[in-house]
């Protein structure tokens, strides 16, 4: 897998030292106590004790963060996100998607392409990018199209975007019906090293549903999605990939059927990776009892017994990452009957907690769970980012693992509110989100969170 | 007051003596339509609003008669004339209906859980009239009253629900409803319309009319909708017919004292042929009378009861909890539900 350079910052502010943290090295998956140096956007020293040694070195004007009590972790990548600039900027802009994104910890995120216009042209994927870099917070990779306006008829141009900047191609969406246009991308995407991520659903079996097909469909009186909507569709793309070398992302897994097809698949040395979102971990079609349209997305959250085939695929490596899916929509767009209410949940801000949930339950230990969120996500899309190493970005998530916090739709960042943790009591958070050695997010003690929010708030363009 | 909840959405979660209750409520209103002057003055002054998002010629009349024979003023919004076409949200018509201040809402939408979503914008009591495949509990009530009256019982019986139970709210609506009174339920149809993921809510699920007949108490027929059997759940309606047609054979199979229910309107020679429709075990026509009995009730208890409530907090404006609130549990308790 290539390596893409990424342009960092680079300014000249004095050095940063992140002084007494225990620091989490997702890739030599341990923890340790450590100081670490941000010198000139890049980790300049990882070292126990620095922090005695620096007057010895001079350095009188340094920075200091102190992370006694905390963890320093790589700042999260998160592969799957909607910002939805351009053309649904009501429902989430770069600027309030990246804001929602540093403030839980995450410092990249790969954006998908079912924006107005679809980013399948290099003049979007430019676009895209000049949005994020006039934000400023968290970097911004762009997905291109797999087809022209996401129609399933004809492939984008490739490798336009990929100069301008794109790091994969996904219909995330629309999923590619034809199985001949999904083979033409799977190859051309080879030819760049990029991923095409796979949104899994066999329209025809969806046929309509808006959850998935069992019992509580049943019970709802709500058309269902089966499961094996997404089994076919991996099953297909397993085929796929095997017949072009090509490499599959299965975006956002979520049944039984798939995990074991990708476990099979990866056995059969076939080039394939997968991503599981928070809420298919943690939720299942119970959620959506009531009718509650914030439980509705694709796929569809399914049963107990998949979300059990879920966190074993992500305890046994058969599902690479965690990405959120962080789909933002308009109350207006979610307040409707549930057959009409939009599809998606938003995640960034409430993904560090529920990932941390993991290792409580004693699926993940702390550092392989991190992981699941920068190293390995990193190393899918090929980015240098995601770990902890001098020479490095300084892309830094601190975080409290103790700080209890209640999930409040009105407290987010995000423009939009369709978050299905509403009141779900989570532990841990991020205090300090840094990107090339800039703090973009910092954390008032406990207590004064709301105030500080509604100042962040009112600070924001 | 044995039922304390504030809206009608369904018959799923509400206990064997709220269903006694309404049930018993709905007999004791029978006698009104006997009449002469079919009219008491229990709603007198209430304003009831049939909002009808779906054609429905039966339902919205039995509403409306139940309505009028307790003296409610009833009006009549139906999709066609209604806001719906002019793209307003169905919660933004709830809150203009609700500003004019009415007593109750019945209402009839595509989309299950329509009605849930009214109830949690307007603070008026909210009556499902049918809401997508999910429930239609005033028809389960008064199916329910119906095998109440000719078996005297429910408890025990086994009852035979035939035809397109996936897309049936008036089949969910019978299986909460028989299941809490403690019938056995046998859904029978061709897998495409009956799931198999329907044992898990309970129900016996069995294929073949003849077996699923067989020794059952009440068979209850739903309706086939023509354009669903377009050649992907089956075949066609002569292919449907041949294997689910309730015929005088299929019929003798169930025990000798069977009654045959039907939510109308019948497609004859499809689901039921005219022999049975018209038999000596139909009781097809008491289902109609029974409608207008448990919507009266429902109305009265619904609408009535949040009189009462009016009345006793400008007596007692420190009243607490309201009588009818208090009354459900401990009984509930104490049949031992």
């Amino acid at each position: 897998m290539s390596e893409r350079t990424v342009p960092s910052a680079g300014r000249s502010e004095p050095p940063l030292l992140v002084a007494g943290g225990t620091l989490v090295d997702p890739v030599a998956r341990r923890t340790r106590r450590a100081d670490l140096l941000v010198r000139d956007g890049v980790i300049a020293a990882i070292e126990a004790g620095i922090s005695e040694q620096l007057p010895r070195r001079g350095a009188s004007t340094i920075h200091r963060i102190d992370a006694t009590g905390l963890l320093v972790m790589p700042g999260f990548v998160d592969i799957h996100v909607h910002l939805r600039e351009p053309g649904f900027e009501y429902k989430e802009t770069i600027a309030t998607g990246t804001r929602a994104a540093v403030a839980g910890g995450v410092t990249s995120v790969a954006c998908m392409a079912n924006t107005r216009p679809v980013n399948d042209s290099p003049a979007v994927t430019r676009f895209i990018l000049e949005r994020a870099h006039a934000a400023a917070l968290a970097k911004v990779f762009p997905v291109g199209a797999v087809s022209l306006g996401l129609a399933g008829e004809q492939l984008a141009p490739f490798a336009g975007m990929y100069d301008s900047g794109i790091v994969a191609v996904s219909d995330d969406g629309m999923p590619v019906m034809d199985a001949e246009l999904m083979r033409r991308a799977l190859e051309c995407a080879k030819m760049f090293g990029m991923p095409v991520i796979d949104h899994a659903e066999d329209r025809a079996l969806v046929a309509g549903g808006v959850m998935h097909e069992g019992a509580v469909s049943l019970r709802l009186g709500l058309r269902g999605i089966p499961a094996a909507a997404e089994d076919v569709m991996v099953a297909r793309d397993i085929a796929l990939a095997g017949l072009t070398g090509g490499h599959l992302h299965v975006a956002h897994i979520s049944s039984a059927g798939s995990v074991r097809m990708v476990r099979m698949a990866r056995a059969a040395g076939i080039r394939i990776t997968a991503e599981v979102s928070p809420h298919h971990l943690w939720l299942t079609d119970e959620a959506v009892t009531d009718y509650r349209t914030n439980a509705k997305m694709a796929p569809p959250l399914r049963t107990e017994d998949d979300r059990q085939a879920l966190l074993e695929g992500l305890a046994d490596g058969t599902i690479d990452c965690i990405a959120t899916d962080h789909a933002p929509h308009h109350k207006d767009e979610k307040d409707v009957e549930f057959d009409c209410a939009a599809n998606g949940v938003i995640g960034l801000e409430t993904l560090l907690p529920l990932v941390l949930r993991l290792v409580e339950h004693g699926v993940l230990d702390l550092p392989t769970a991190i992981a699941k969120i920068s190293s390995e996500p990193a190393a899918i899309l090929g980015l240098p980012l995601g770990t902890l190493e001098v020479g490095r970005a300084a892309d830094l998530a601190i975080v409290d693992p103790q700080r209890e916090w209640t999930v409040d739709p009105s407290q987010t960042f995000s423009k939009s509110k369709n978050t299905p943790f509403e009141g779900w009591k989570m532990r841990g958070r991020a205090v300090y989100t840094m990107v090339d050695g800039r703090t973009v997010h910092e954390e008032r003690p406990a207590g004064t969170h709301a105030k500080a929010g509604e100042a962040e708030r009112e600070a924001r363009p | 007051m044995l039922f304390a909840r504030p809206h009608l959405l369904g018959l799923e979660g509400l206990t064997a003596p709220e269903i006694d209750f309404l049930l018993d409520s709905a007999e004791s209103f029978k006698e009104v339509s006997e009449r002469e002057i079919k009219k008491v003055p229990a709603l007198r002054g209430r304003t009831v609003v049939n909002l009808f998002y779906e054609a429905s010629t039966r339902t919205r009349t039995s509403f409306e008669i139940a309505a009028k024979r307790l003296s409610a003023d009833t009006i009549n919004l139906s999709a066609s004339a209604s806001s719906a076409a002019k793209g307003e949200t169905l919660t933004d018509t709830a809150r203009n209906l609700a500003a004019m201040r009415p007593d109750a809402i019945v209402v009839r939408h595509p989309s299950s859980g329509a009605p849930d979503l009214l109830a949690r914008h307007v603070d008026c009591p909210i009556i499902n009239a049918g809401d997508g495949a999910h429930e239609h509990p005033t028809q389960a009530l008064l199916d329910l009253l119906t095998i109440r009256e000719r078996k005297g019982r429910i408890a025990g019986l086994t009852v035979a629900i035939v035809g397109d139970v996936l897309h049936s709210r008036v089949a969910r609506s019978n299986l909460f409803g028989l299941r809490t009174m403690g019938a056995k339920v046998r859904f029978v149809g061709p897998p495409t319309l009956v799931p198999p993921g329907f044992s898990e809510l309970g129900a016996e699920i069995v294929w073949d009319l003849h077996e699923g007949l067989k020794d059952v108490d009440v068979v209850m027929m739903l309706r086939i909708q023509r354009e669903r059997m377009n050649g992907r759940y089956f075949s066609s309606l002569d292919e449907y017919s041949r294997l689910y047609c309730l015929s005088a054979d299929a019929v003798a199979r169930a025990r000798e004292d069977v009654i045959i229910l039907h939510p109308g309107p019948m497609n004859r020679g499809v689901e039921i042929s005219s022999t049975v429709a018209d038999g000596p075990y139909s009781v097809i026509m008491d289902q109609v009378t029974n409608g207008v009995a448990v919507r009266m009730a429902v109305l009265y208890v619904l609408v009535g009861r949040r009189k009462a409530e009016a009345e006793s907090e400008t007596v007692d404006s420190e009243g607490g909890a309201p009588v009818a609130l208090a009354a459900a549990s401990p009984r509930r308790a104490a049949t031992g539900e």
